[in-house]
């Protein structure tokens, strides 16, 4: 298939790079519904008749199949260009889903995770860091922004999948999929056939992203901008740094760390956000002032911050530094969880924006990571240096609900906390956010030692584009 | 309208660029239009049920 080589998605002069983020954003949209598997949770633990940790477990293979494959895989990424990659990625997707649908109709549940939990996990890595290294080659004057647009479609997906599968699922069921149902749990042939839909549908999107992804021409740079009238930075480098070096280096370590105590921090509040509003605002009867359905909005409010987080955030880090938005990321994640824990019992108002600020700042850091590598190792295997900093997410989607859980359990049983039984959870989250400000600030520019030699520049050039 | 018809070459590749500037136009229309149209759905969808958190 020499359509998907690298060489055949070279942009011919006078391309609009401006299709290059909804070529990306196809992607993204897609594998984000990773974030929407609570719509056939209950269903699928009543269709097994298993527990919800059995259930759940999927969702954690996933994650961390996503972070494996995009570590062991990102230097092939990185050497296939976008387009091949892409394609991968949407076949393990779609195949994903195809094969988790052969699991459910046969309720055979280890199918299920080998389908949406391996091959999905796999597909999930690979779609990830696919357009990344691409879109901040055709966005050199603004990479923050670029792949925080591109990042932002990841956090919305679930914000498409979770409506359009609960619809799907209700027509299935043969109800009125305008209808309200708030206590209707789909069977599991239903959640079969919505598998073996978005699996066909997803990979059919995901091909609009691998038809019209294109690299730039070697040399190419946008309209009027110059790259050595650019502002300097010490911590912008002008070297590149192979894959391989960058993890012997300190500052990847430390860009490591911090995001994944951010993610661990953020997991927190997003595992628990139905369950912790209502928690807060409960009286002295026992009785939740937010009821389950005001609690899904909450839940739905956070899913739009953790967009919103990826596309200003990163923006910003265009502005004012990677460094200095990191710094604000985990240094006032941690003020913010200070406030929350100690006040936001008091206002319904002070908790929801606190929240939605502290997982826009989740999702910014997602976001802002890969221009924050391309600033420390140049572009070069920034796609493959990416793939090697997600283990950090794989490792925070363990430690996040294992430190979450763990600290609620000694607290007491669900629907019977209230505020106050969230402080060692929340105070826990403070201190890791201190940690990784601290490590924040010991990100230092990469030593020259490092570098790539520029003539292995130039032949690598010369051969892949 | 013969192609090799000398006077009449600059209107038509003048037409035929405008062609090309369409189809670009069409093309980024089309793409936005794929990711943005579900997202605003989504983004709707969830700010309706988000207006019952301060009822």
């Amino acid at each position: 298939m020499k359509w998907l080589e690298r060489s055949r998605s070279i942009a011919a002069p006078g391309f609009n790079r401006w299709l290059i983020p909804p070529a990306a954003l196809a992607v993204h949209l897609c594998i984000g519904q990773a974030y929407a598997t609570s719509v056939y949770k209950s269903s699928l633990i009543g269709h097994f008749e298993v527990s919800q940790t059995a259930i759940g477990i999927i969702f954690s293979i996933a994650i961390v199949m996503l972070g494996l494959s995009a570590a062991i895989m990102g230097t092939w990424v990185e050497r296939s260009g976008p387009r091949k990659s892409m394609f991968v990625a949407a076949s393990f997707w779609g195949a994903g889903f195809l094969v988790g649908a052969a699991g459910i109709f046969t309720e055979q549940l280890w199918l299920l995770y080998l389908g949406y939990g391996v091959i999905g996990g796999i597909g999930l890595g690979i779609g990830y860091i696919s357009p990344v290294s691409t879109l901040m080659k055709w966005f050199p004057d603004r990479p923050g922004m670029a792949t925080g647009m591109a990042i932002m479609g990841f956090g919305g997906g679930a914000l498409i999948a979770s409506p359009l599968s609960t619809a799907l699922l209700k027509r299935f069921d043969g109800f009125d999929p305008l209808s309200d149902g708030s206590d209707w749990i789909a069977s599991g042939s239903s959640v079969g056939k919505l598998f073996i839909t978005l699996g066909v549908l997803y990979f059919a999107v995901m091909m609009y992203g691998v038809l019209n992804i294109r690299v730039p021409a070697p040399g190419w740079k946008p309209r009027g901008w110059d790259s050595t009238k650019v502002k300097s930075s010490a911590m912008v480098t002008t070297g590149q740094v192979s894959a391989a070096n960058a993890i012997k280096t300190k500052s990847f370590w430390l860009v490591w760390t911090a995001l994944f105590l951010n993610v661990t921090a953020g997991i927190g509040i997003l595992e628990q956000a139905s369950p912790m509003i209502q928690d807060f605002f409960r009286g002295a009867d026992g009785n939740s002032a937010v009821n389950a359905a005001v609690a899904a909005g909450f839940v739905g409010l956070l899913s739009i911050g953790n967009m919103a987080g990826r596309f200003i955030w990163s923006s910003t880090s265009d502005v004012i530094g990677r460094k200095r938005i990191y710094m604000l990321y985990l240094g006032g994640g941690a003020v913010f969880y200070v406030v929350l824990a100690l006040f936001g019992g008091s206002s319904m108002l002070l908790f929801v924006m606190m929240a939605v600020v502290i997982i826009s700042f989740y999702g910014g850091s997602f976001a802002t990571a890969p221009a924050y590598l391309k600033d420390l190792f140049g572009t070069f295997q920034v796609g493959a240096i990416h793939g090697r900093l997600l283990t950090a997410w794989s490792a925070a989607g363990i430690a996040g609900p294992l430190i979450v859980n763990g600290l609620l359990d000694a607290q007491g049983k669900p629907g019977t906390m209230v505020a106050h039984n969230y402080l060692p959870v929340l105070l826990t989250m403070v201190v890791l956010l201190v940690i990784g400000f601290l490590a924040t600030t010991q990100i230092r520019a990469v030593d020259t030692k490092f570098h790539e030699p520029e003539a292995d520049l130039a032949d690598s050039t010369s051969k892949g584009a | 309208m013969s192609q090799n018809s000398g006077n009449l070459e600059p209107i038509d590749a003048a037409g035929a660029h405008d062609v090309q500037v369409d189809r670009a136009v069409l093309r980024l229309v089309f793409g936005w239009a794929l990711v943005g149209v579900p997202l605003g759905y989504g983004v709707i969808t969830t700010l309706s049920r988000v207006a019952q958190l301060f009822n």
